[in-house]
């Protein structure tokens, strides 16, 4: 996005660093960006606020090239990859400081399948937009997202899956989740090359979300929902 | 092909296979564009990441399709493939293996980003080619690209599985 070698973070005002941060994160430079982000925290910006106003405003970005088909996978991957650097830094701090999030997700790829590029990318993605993520990973039975979802007081399921055979497993976590009464406490997203918004539907999720860019707002709107319901009840 | 004389073959372009949503308008357009010409049309895509939704066309159509998720299986044999089928495994095929580098290396952009490799493959442990044909040049490309994703190989002599049975009976 620009030329850039030359330039010396540390000597740029406030304002000024945090553009060359929204290029670095489009160009994925993982260690511009966790430079960057000392270099803010130095000054002593809130870790909110550079996690707000640095990362999220330079995903935002990245988020919205991706949807509009500017930016592509690798492209996004490298930008993510750039953005998680940052925020190894940011958590814990975010933790010491009981900084807010707006929402909590938890994530996995479905049992028997490892495929993990869609997941991973929806992580960053909701890290990116602001939410609490906690993956998983790979080949996740329905006990553990259970048990991940009470121990973390999530608000959003994620499961992916890019096989045939492993997509219905979605529907036995689902079913589960309602045998056990929980499932109006959760917004459930699915996703995933073979899947669709019928099948979605089908198996009782909340919506199917063909790519990140789509998870991102589809979550966004959900929590809006939620917290409308939670105000109004 | 096969000596057969009855038949017209429409190729359409493979690399939809990284846009599946592309299949689907396109298979419809086809056959909607030849189906007075001809007694009946066969459509040799698979499920192919369409989510069910090529099968559902094709109904509507009124037309035939190979049955399976994808053509690994289906020149597998669907039933054995779904018996066997590793999910830690890469699959690759005579034609993947000829175009390996234009239609998984390029397009996941390991040509420029070549760190990117094990964000790709990483859960993968080997790469399983499916061989229709005995090309001892396709075998040695084949290892050379399970080396590059940093894969253990495998070679499985397929032949054309459902896919010959599927054409001398449609």
């Amino acid at each position: 996005m620009s030329d850039d070698d030359d330039i010396i973070l540390a000597d740029l005002n406030d304002e000024d660093l945090v553009a060359q941060m929204f290029d670095d994160l489009y160009d994925g430079m993982k260690e511009e960006i966790e430079e960057g982000v000392n270099i803010l925290i130095e000054r002593g910006w809130e870790p909110y606020k550079v996690l707000t106003e640095a990362l999220v405003g330079g995903m935002t970005i990245v988020g919205a090239d991706f949807r509009d088909g500017i930016l592509f996978v690798p492209e996004v991957l490298l930008a993510a990859n750039a953005m998680k650097g940052g925020m190894a830094i940011l958590k814990p701090l975010l933790a010491e400081t009981g900084a807010p999030t707006i929402g909590k997700m938890v994530i996995g790829t479905v049992k028997g399948d490892i495929h993990d590029i869609g997941k991973n990318l929806v992580g960053m993605m909701m890290e990116g937009a602001g939410f609490e993520v906690i993956d998983l990973g790979i080949n996740n039975a329905v006990d553990g997202y259970i048990e991940a979802l009470e121990k973390e007081k999530a608000d959003i399921l994620g499961m992916s899956a890019l096989l045939t055979t492993t997509m219905p497993y979605m529907k036995v976590v689902i079913d589960t989740l309602v045998e056990k009464g929980m499932r109006e406490d959760y917004i459930v997203l699915v996703g995933g090359a073979p899947l669709n918004e019928e099948f979605g539907r089908a198996i009782g999720a909340d919506a199917y979300c063909r790519d990140a860019a789509v998870a991102v707002e589809t979550a966004k709107t959900w929590m809006a929902r939620k917290h409308n319901r939670a105000s109004a009840g | 092909m096969n000596g057969w004389d009855h038949l017209d073959l429409q190729c359409l372009p493979a690399i939809w296979h990284n846009h599946p949503e592309r299949i689907v308008p396109a298979i419809e357009e086809a056959v909607a564009a030849r189906r007075g010409a001809y007694d009946r049309i066969f459509v040799v895509y698979a499920d192919c990441g369409t989510g069910g939704q090529l099968q559902a066309a094709c109904e509507t159509l009124g037309v035939q399709m190979i049955p399976g998720p994808h053509c690994y299986s289906f020149f597998t044999g669907n039933a054995a493939f779904a018996e066997a089928c590793d999910t830690t495994a890469f699959y690759l095929t005579d034609f993947l293996a000829r175009q390996f580098d234009a239609f998984v290396w390029r397009p996941l952009g390991l040509d420029r980003h070549p760190q990117l490799r094990d964000t790709y493959f990483g859960n993968y442990t080997t790469l399983i080619y499916l061989a229709q044909t005995d090309d001892p040049v396709l075998t040695k490309t084949a290892h050379k690209i399970a080396a590059r994703m940093g894969l253990a190989f495998e070679h499985r002599h397929t032949g054309y599985g459902d896919l010959a049975q599927a054409l001398a009976t449609a």
